[in-house]
């Protein structure tokens, strides 16, 4: 069975529910699907980009409330707005539009804080929301607001359950595939690296504040569509189910049904929904006593959840059911992407003056100077602790030196940001590797593609980016075989070994069509037969004039490979020159073997 | 607005303002340590709070009950990591005394004639009902997943707390409770009467927070807690085990909760529920100190319960929008003064 199949069988289950099943399992289905809008938003917010918000319910009183103001007060409205209340169609982009801006405003103040804060922040705007709710005039107060009209789908009125059924899913199901599609996709592939590869993909290029301020507004609109159609479903809005308790409840679907996954949306608020109900039944009678009590079962379910699978239930499901897709397909055809023009060689392409960092009283890097040229291999090479991948970490823009500048193409760039350097033609390669293991080999090169592609978020999410994609992936491709990695080139990232890890680092950093190329210790955990096919990938790049700056500890690989080697210690340059220079400098054999005192 | 309407919202702010800082202290005190935020701090205010009115009344409460369920789950915890540990089963005597304990307090009191019992050995008994279970709580849902990021201890935090309340529902009732005050006296200072249990609040409030200074400012195990906050790994280097570091600041806040909650039980109404909204007062002022620094946390929490009170007698029913907007002006001056993209945890 494929997964296609699987997917067909969902959707005529889910055509045929309404007609068979009885009124209240539809009601029931209604709600999940309703449920699952916004556990999708928060799937992409927290599964996949590490956000956690509270607030989601806030979201969905927005567009609840906007469209019950609109439709039934609309006579009390100042003529020339009065038509907003026409129609709920119109409401429904009011609601989107008056969501997006309060979504941004909150995410421009909350989304740059580090970790917790967020969270907090979104509890308490998800509460001063919910108390608006209550105490602004004109909403209704904690009665509400009655009397919503019906949706009208060309002049079918939505005015039952089954009838509206179907609006409220096919809702959720062009969610679920806009969201799957943008996910697989340029766009995607900078969300998936929030979580845990924020300076890698920084250095890629990605504007990551950009990327989840993006996801921030996709789960917020999605919960004010949602708060939309329960607003035309139920007919009558009050604050209740808009509250913090909500907020809480949408979170704990997206975690049960696996944070990560878009089914597990679906999954986590079907199986919390249905929970509900039925601990609704029954747990008052078996205490003798009324109140929500399933709050009980749901807290301790969730932690033991978070104990025991932390993933959620979706990749225990996904374990049963073919779900998983074939690997992507190639499009070796697929046109080029167009290159910048290599720098003319012999030419200064990166130079860096009098460069110094301090931490406190630490000098890491103090007043180092060096030039690279085009078509040249520069090594820089230094005792452990001598600051070399500070050194590089100011070059790239990941760190701000003290004081001294970096010229790049001949333009300063000194404390420009990693992503902006990179725009110009730097990239690099990292010491500690940074991928993300999870991914496929394709996608983790991919990234490094990620400034030579356009397109956006909305065509991303309704494939219009299929041309430019299979580019991207046509050239990641061809520098994964390049470096040798061909025969993993669908193989999750994490089960290389570290010097394919290494190797990889190297094929991400050339798809993005660097001029200089910056590696930190590529030689690293490889094999003898592996630096040698290394070497002469590096004798090539720089022969079609790349220039490359390595930093490297094994000898034998630098003295054989380059032109020119600078040295280190203490974060000061102690010697330059050819390699055959460097060997007989008293300095430099004083630095590594220590002073003869 | 008079000098004696300002002055009796002066009073009021600095009461709950008070309440507020001991809680900032407790969340302060939690994070550094554990990296946990601990949302269910105002379920111990609330407990506190009702088990007191329960007591006053003469009901024993079954409150207990939830301390024993505690203790069976904790020794059935320990006993099974014993046994995966050395691969038989043996039970320690500290096991058995802990398992012990909640029903030694129960035969209590089921037995003392509570109603009349003076006012301090009732807050003696609720201190004995609920400071335990900080450790407890540590032990069943956050030290088997000690090492995991912020984010998902947050979210057991709230599932903790939601558990929590259900069982306040349960144990409690829906109806509120209110105790007397400690003692009848009311001071008159120029325009406003002062009643005593306002002095009551803001001094052993004063006297806590001083207390906890020196604790750590002063003492080994206070240094040892200070230092599991700075670096775990280096601290457990050091012998500090962060096992005991984590039960001892649950402890701690237990105890701070649970004060602040036998505090208030006179000044006002509290129901099974109330909590939440405390320790967010409490969680505001703490943001307000970065969830760093605590004389800037205690002067954020005086702070809140200032502005709760002043905006209570202007817009009523704006009062618990103001407060919380409150921390989006706090959150954005942060934001505006960090510029490095960090890495986020796993």
């Amino acid at each position: 069975m494929t997964p296609r199949r699987l997917i067909l069988i969902f959707l005529a289950l889910l055509a045929v529910a309404p007609l068979v099943l009885p009124p209240f399992y539809v009601t029931l289905l209604n709600y999940i699907g309703l449920y699952a809008m916004v556990a999708l938003g928060l799937v992409l917010l927290t599964g996949v980009g590490g956000l956690t918000s509270f607030g989601q319910a806030a979201f969905v009183g927005l567009g609840a409330y906007t469209t019950a103001v609109l439709t039934t007060q609309a006579d009390t409205l100042p003529a020339w707005m009065a038509w907003l209340g026409a129609s709920p169609w119109i409401t429904l982009l009011v609601g989107l539009a008056i969501t997006l801006v309060v979504a941004w405003l909150l995410g421009a103040i909350t989304l740059s804080l580090s970790g917790h804060f967020l969270p907090l922040g979104t509890i308490a705007w998800g509460l001063s929301l919910y108390y608006a709710f209550g105490s602004v005039d004109g909403l209704g107060g904690h009665t509400g607001l009655p009397n919503i009209p019906v949706i009208s789908f060309f002049g079918i009125a939505l005015n039952t359950g089954e009838r509206i059924f179907y609006l409220i899913w096919a809702f959720m199901l062009l969610a679920l595939w806009s969201t799957q599609n943008l996910l697989d996709s340029r766009e995607g592939r900078a969300i998936r690296a929030l979580k845990g590869g924020r300076i890698m993909a920084e250095s890629m290029g990605v504007n990551t504040a950009r990327a989840r301020v993006i996801i921030f507004l996709v789960a917020a609109l999605q919960a004010s569509a949602s708060g939309w159609l329960y607003a035309h479903m139920q007919r009558f809005v009050n604050p209740q189910p808009f509250g913090l308790q909500m907020g809480i409840e949408y979170l704990f679907m997206a975690v049960i049904g696996g944070a990560g996954h878009v089914w597990g949306a679906i999954v986590g608020a079907g199986l919390f929904t249905l929970l509900k109900q039925w601990l609704q039944d029954w747990l008052p009678r078996l205490l003798g006593q009324t109140g929500n009590f399933e709050i009980i079962v749901f807290g301790f379910g969730m932690v033991l959840l978070l104990h025991r699978a932390r993933g959620g239930l979706w990749p225990l499901i996904a374990r049963w059911v073919p779900v998983r897709r074939a690997p992507r397909a190639i499009d070796s055809t697929a046109p080029p992407l167009p290159a910048k023009p290599m720098p003319t060689r012999g030419d200064v392409v990166l130079q860096a003056d009098r460069i110094t960092r301090k931490f406190g009283g630490l000098v890491a890097n103090n007043d180092m100077s060096l030039d690279v040229h085009a078509g040249e291999i520069l090594a820089l090479i230094g005792p452990n602790g001598a600051g070399k991948s500070t050194f590089f970490n100011q070059l790239s823009g990941v760190d701000t030196p003290t004081s001294g500048s970096v010229v790049f193409l001949g333009r300063e760039v000194t404390g420009l940001g990693a992503r902006h350097i990179a725009r110009m033609g730097l990239s690099r390669t990292f010491q500690h590797v940074r991928l993300l293991s999870k991914m496929s080999v394709l996608e983790n090169v991919a990234i490094g593609a990620h400034l030579r592609g356009h397109k956006g978020i909305l065509s991303s999410a309704w494939r219009l980016d299929r041309h430019e994609e299979a580019q991207l992936l046509a050239c990641a491709a061809q520098h994964i075989e390049r470096v040798g990695l061909g025969a993993h080139m669908h193989d999750e990232a994490g089960s290389l070994s570290l010097g394919q890890q290494r190797i990889l680092e190297i094929a991400r950093a050339l798809t993005s069509d660097p001029a200089v190329l910056l590696l930190d210790e590529p030689a690293a955990g490889l094999r003898y037969l592996e630096k040698q096919a290394l070497a002469q990938l590096l004798r090539r790049l720089k022969d079609e004039g790349m220039a490359i700056l390595l930093v490297e500890h094994d000898m034998e690989f630098v003295m054989g490979l380059v032109d020119r080697i600078v040295v280190m210690d203490f974060g000061e340059k102690i010697a330059e020159g050819l390699p055959a220079e460097i060997r007989e400098n008293p300095a430099v054999l004083d630095a590594y073997l220590g002073g003869v005192d | 607005m008079d000098a004696q309407i300002a002055l009796i919202l002066t009073q009021d702010g600095i009461t709950n303002g008070a309440v507020y800082a001991l809680l900032a202290m407790a969340i302060l005190l939690v994070f550094t340590v554990t990296r946990v935020l601990f949302i269910p701090q105002g379920e111990f205010v609330a407990f506190a709070a009702l088990a007191m009115a329960a007591l006053q009344t003469g009901r024993p409460t079954t409150l207990v009950w939830l301390l024993a369920g505690f203790a069976v789950a904790e020794a059935c915890a320990d006993a099974w990591a014993i046994r995966k540990r050395r691969g038989a089963w043996h039970l320690p005597r500290g096991l058995l005394l802990k398992l012990a304990y909640p029903f030694a307090l129960a035969a209590l009191l089921y037995t003392l004639p509570l109603a009349t019992l003076p006012m301090a050995v009732r807050a003696l008994l609720v201190l004995a009902l609920l400071v335990p279970m900080g450790p407890q709580l540590y032990r069943l849902f956050y030290q088997p997943i000690a090492s995991a990021s912020p984010l998902i201890l947050l979210i057991v935090s709230i599932a903790v707390h939601i558990a929590l309340v259900g069982l306040g529902l349960l144990i409690f009732g829906v109806d509120g409770g209110r105790t007397d005050p400690f003692t009848d006296t009311v001071f008159t200072v120029g325009p406003a009467n002062v009643p005593s249990q306002v002095l009551w609040v803001i001094g052993v409030s004063v006297v806590l927070i001083v207390v906890l200074y020196v604790f750590f400012d002063r003492t080994l195990y206070g240094k040892a807690l200070r230092a599991a906050a700075y670096n775990r790994t280096g601290a457990r280097l050091m012998g500090i085990s962060p096992v005991f570091a984590g039960r001892a600041t649950f402890f701690l806040a237990a105890l701070i909760g649970t004060v602040s909650g036998i505090l208030i039980a006179p000044i006002t109404t509290v129901y099974y529920d109330s909590g939440f909204l405390i320790s967010l007062k409490g969680f505001v002022g703490a943001i307000i100190g970065g969830l760093v620094s605590y004389p800037l946390a205690a002067g954020g929490a005086v702070l809140v319960g200032m502005i709760e009170a002043f905006s209570a007698f202007w817009a009523s029913a704006y009062k618990e929008i103001i407060v919380f907007t409150l921390i989006i002006p706090v959150l954005l001056w942060r934001s505006l003064r960090s510029h490095t993209v960090e890495e986020e945890d796993e």
